[in-house]
């Protein structure tokens, strides 16, 4: 079988000394860890790998001596191949380096539980050179990185590759790369840390700081939760409209998300410390992006500009340029729109008499929003001034605050959908109810079908009569229903869009991009090899890099899960509901994820 | 180290070469056609004399101009993410297969398969419109169920070498498994 030996980067030219580290259970390789220098106390060794045993969980062994001959250690190769018989187990491999070659000679010594007489039983002294693999990896990216399984594999007990067991035992060793080689102990490493352990000040601060601002968080947090559970906001109306508008829904998502960060529990798994710090890094981002948007707005007045276009802040009788007041713009434009719909619109005729009804229905409901506006205007800017405050929160909460904004100075264009819908669906249904009288049919209600049926001859004259009526009117209500689904569907789509922006600012992993762009190592999809240039005699040498995770899988990897809303009825759902008169709701918001 | 000359499957010439690292690692390298000079100047002349035909007729630069960017767009978009200059298969007995695609651009992209998921490397034939094409795949499996084949990943898919190409590699390829 061949041997394949992991060997980190950092111990290609470490003095001569024992190779520390582990071999992979169920496969033929080992990975080095560290290289113990001369001089050392074989009894100290022992102790520190049980030591590190015990801490880190991993089974390391002594697993052979490394030599690298320099001037005046002669003895050095003869003196470290006697230190096999202190260091007893299966196999003992004695690399070895001359400074001028690249390559590394290696032999292994296989050593069998037998033992005859005290002497030492070499078995089969393997010299094979070809027979063994070296690979180089860079010790540090290893431990750092994270290797994800290819879709559809658990990581589980049984089938657990070669490449997750090496990446798995360089990443639990994190202890013993903490000693470096300032460290006055009995002990000498070479790792990737013994020319002086990595540390930051910013992080360690950071650190400290998070326990005593967690601990405060988890508190306000309990104390708006009790709040909420209380019966106030729990009574109907308000827990009716706190699901319907979206700034509520988004802050109790936000909340949610708190709770998440500030929970005091450090993050074991690695999945779980990629959620907090996602959502950590989109938090901040918002509430940036929202001091941005106030630090904009509030300048020159930009509020009033704003209030004065959505009020109409002269009186009604002074005419104005339509430019100036959008509310009341909107207003007289549905105005304009309806004493068209009254008229002769696109030259079709309508019904007269049942035109004036639905126009001056209409209009008057216009008249009583105007006046409302009207009654409100003196409020508006100051209203504004404080509900723009809240972009504080966060860009998200802005983005909610105008989707529930455009809902509320829209509601005359829902109401005029829903009477529209309602008058048109009663009317089709009474059509074909009354189709089916007209070829002596009925609608079996207890059999689910259409039965033929016999009609007396008043009842057939009556509903003949209400079918042709029904008929001639049905033109001027589809018209009225059209225009006001194109109007109420413009507002939907213009909501849909706002609500599509606030889930992906909440959603987007912005931490694990920034990871994949600058540290792409971290999260790695796979290896690579290179051969590096060998010289005959020698054993295979390759290197090993990581192959970092493509933008696409991290992203749907580490997407935070959201009340993502989405269509809910297929296209030819939607014109079906369209055509028979159904009220629709586009969007439907999922439930919150659970994982 | 040998290079040798074959075809590809639409008659375009292909060359394969390949490297023994040593008994148990080899790799071969199948490298397709650069892009040749008369197929650029061609494409570039089209587009051109096309924009300047339209800014003659109706005097506007900005034809010109997005010609010269949507050329030098198209070209960049070719040679990074289309045009596959060599493919590259390295097995090393006992540790996997490496395959890399390796773009006109230099963009590399790679796959590793760990021996353990490596159910065989075969030939597989298979009915294309109205020819039957010959390609190399390798065999998965689930190291929790070997008997059971999990998927096929086709090797060379844009050089797309003949039978006797393949049969060389196959070759190699099966000499390496055997020993593993």
């Amino acid at each position: 079988m061949v041997l394949k030996i992991f060997f980190p980067q950092c111990c290609n030219m470490a003095d001569s000394g024992l190779l520390v580290g582990r071999w992979v259970p169920g496969f033929d390789s080992v990975v080095v860890l560290a290289v113990v220098h001369y001089p050392f106390i074989p009894g100290q060794v022992k102790k520190y790998l049980s030591e590190m045993q015990r801490e880190c969980q991993v089974d390391l062994s002594v697993l052979g001596s490394w030599s690298i001959p320099k001037d005046g250690q002669e003895g050095m190769d003869s003196f470290l191949n006697d230190l096999s018989t202190i260091f007893p187990q299966g196999h003992w491999l004695q690399l070895s380096r001359e400074v001028g070659k690249r390559g590394f000679v290696c032999q292994v010594i296989h050593r069998g539980s037998v033992q005859l007489e005290g002497e030492e039983e070499k078995e089969g002294g393997d010299d094979e050179k070809d027979k063994v693999i070296f690979v180089h990896y860079n010790q540090r990216k290893v431990m750092l990185s994270h290797l994800h399984p290819a879709h559809g594999q658990e990581p589980g007990e049984e089938g657990v590759s070669e490449l997750c067991l090496v990446f798995q035992t360089v990443a639990q060793c994190q202890p013993l790369f903490f000693l470096d080689k300032y460290d006055d102990g009995p002990i000498k490493l070479t790792h990737w840390q013994s020319e002086g352990r990595e540390a930051s000040i910013l992080v360690e601060l950071v650190k400290q700081a998070s326990v005593p601002v967690c601990m405060v968080l988890t508190w306000l947090l309990s104390l708006w939760n009790q709040l909420m559970s209380t019966r106030v906001p729990n009574m109907w109306p308000l827990h009716f409209l706190s699901s319907k508008l979206s700034t509520c829904v988004q802050m109790s998502y936000r909340t949610e998300h708190l709770q998440t960060i500030s929970s005091l529990k450090r993050a074991q798994q690695h999945g779980h410390f990629m959620r907090k710090a996602n959502i950590f890094v989109s938090f901040l981002v918002d509430i940036a992006l929202g001091l941005l948007l106030i630090s904009w707005l509030y300048r020159e007045n930009r509020v009033g500009r704003l209030a004065n276009t959505l009020v109409p802040v002269a009186d009604v009788s002074v005419c104005r340029p339509p430019s100036d007041t959008l509310n009341k713009h909107v207003a007289k434009e549905l105005q304009e729109l309806l004493e068209w719909l009254m008229g002769a619109p696109a030259g079709l005729k309508m019904n007269r008499a049942l035109d004036q009804v639905l126009g001056r229905f209409f209009l008057y409901h216009i008249h009583l929003w105007i006046s409302y506006i009207h009654l409100m205007s003196p409020f508006i800017e100051m209203i504004l001034w404080y509900v723009g405050l809240s972009a504080c929160l966060g860009l998200t909460f802005a983005l909610s605050v105008v989707s529930d904004i455009i809902a509320l100075l829209t509601f005359h264009i829902y109401c005029f959908y829903v009477y529209g819908a309602r008058i048109y669906c009663l009317k089709i249904y009474g059509l074909s109810s009354l189709w089916r009288l007209f070829r002596g049919k009925k609608w079996n209600v207890l059999r689910q079908r259409v039965d033929s049926c016999s009609y007396d001859l008043d009842q057939l004259f009556i509903g003949t009569l209400l079918f042709t009526i029904l008929l001639f009117l049905l033109p001027t209500t589809a018209l009225y229903y059209l225009v006001f689904t194109l109007l109420r569907l413009g507002v939907v789509l213009v909501q849909g869009l706002i609500h599509l922006t606030v889930d992906f600012i909440n959603s987007f992993p912005l931490f694990a991009m920034g990871l994949r762009v600058f540290q792409s190592y971290r999260l790695a999809e796979g290896v690579k090899f290179k051969v590096l240039c060998e010289e005959p005699g020698m054993s295979l040498h390759l290197m090993m890099e990581i192959n970092p995770l493509k933008s696409s899988t991290v992203v749907q990897l580490y997407r935070t899960p959201t009340y993502s809303c989405y269509p809910k009825d297929s296209w030819w759902a939607l014109c079906k509901k369209l055509f028979v008169g159904e009220l629709i709701y586009p969007w439907r918001h999922k439930g919150f994820k659970e994982d | 180290m040998s290079e040798e000359k074959f075809t590809d499957i639409n008659g375009k010439p292909i060359s394969l070469e390949c490297r023994f690292h040593s008994s148990f690692c080899r790799e071969f390298v199948v490298s397709a056609p650069k892009v040749s000079f008369r197929t650029v100047m061609t494409c570039t002349c089209a587009v051109w004399l096309s924009a300047y035909a339209v800014f003659f007729i109706t005097k506007n630069t900005a034809v010109l101009s997005s010609a010269i960017v949507t050329t030098l767009v198209g070209m960049m978009v070719h040679i990074h993410l289309i045009k596959i200059d060599h493919e590259r298969l390295l097995i090393v007995g006992s540790l996997g297969v490496q395959l890399s695609s390796c773009f006109a651009s230099g963009r590399e992209r790679t796959t590793f398969i760990e021996m353990s998921s490596i159910k065989d490397i075969v030939i597989n034939e298979a009915i294309h419109m109205q020819r039957v094409i010959y390609y190399l795949c390798i065999l998965l499996k689930e190291p929790s169920d070997p008997d059971e084949v999990s998927g096929v990943i086709p090797l060379f898919q844009s050089s797309k070498p003949r039978l006797n190409c393949l049969i060389k590699i196959y070759r190699s390829c099966q000499e390496i498994l055997e020993q593993s």
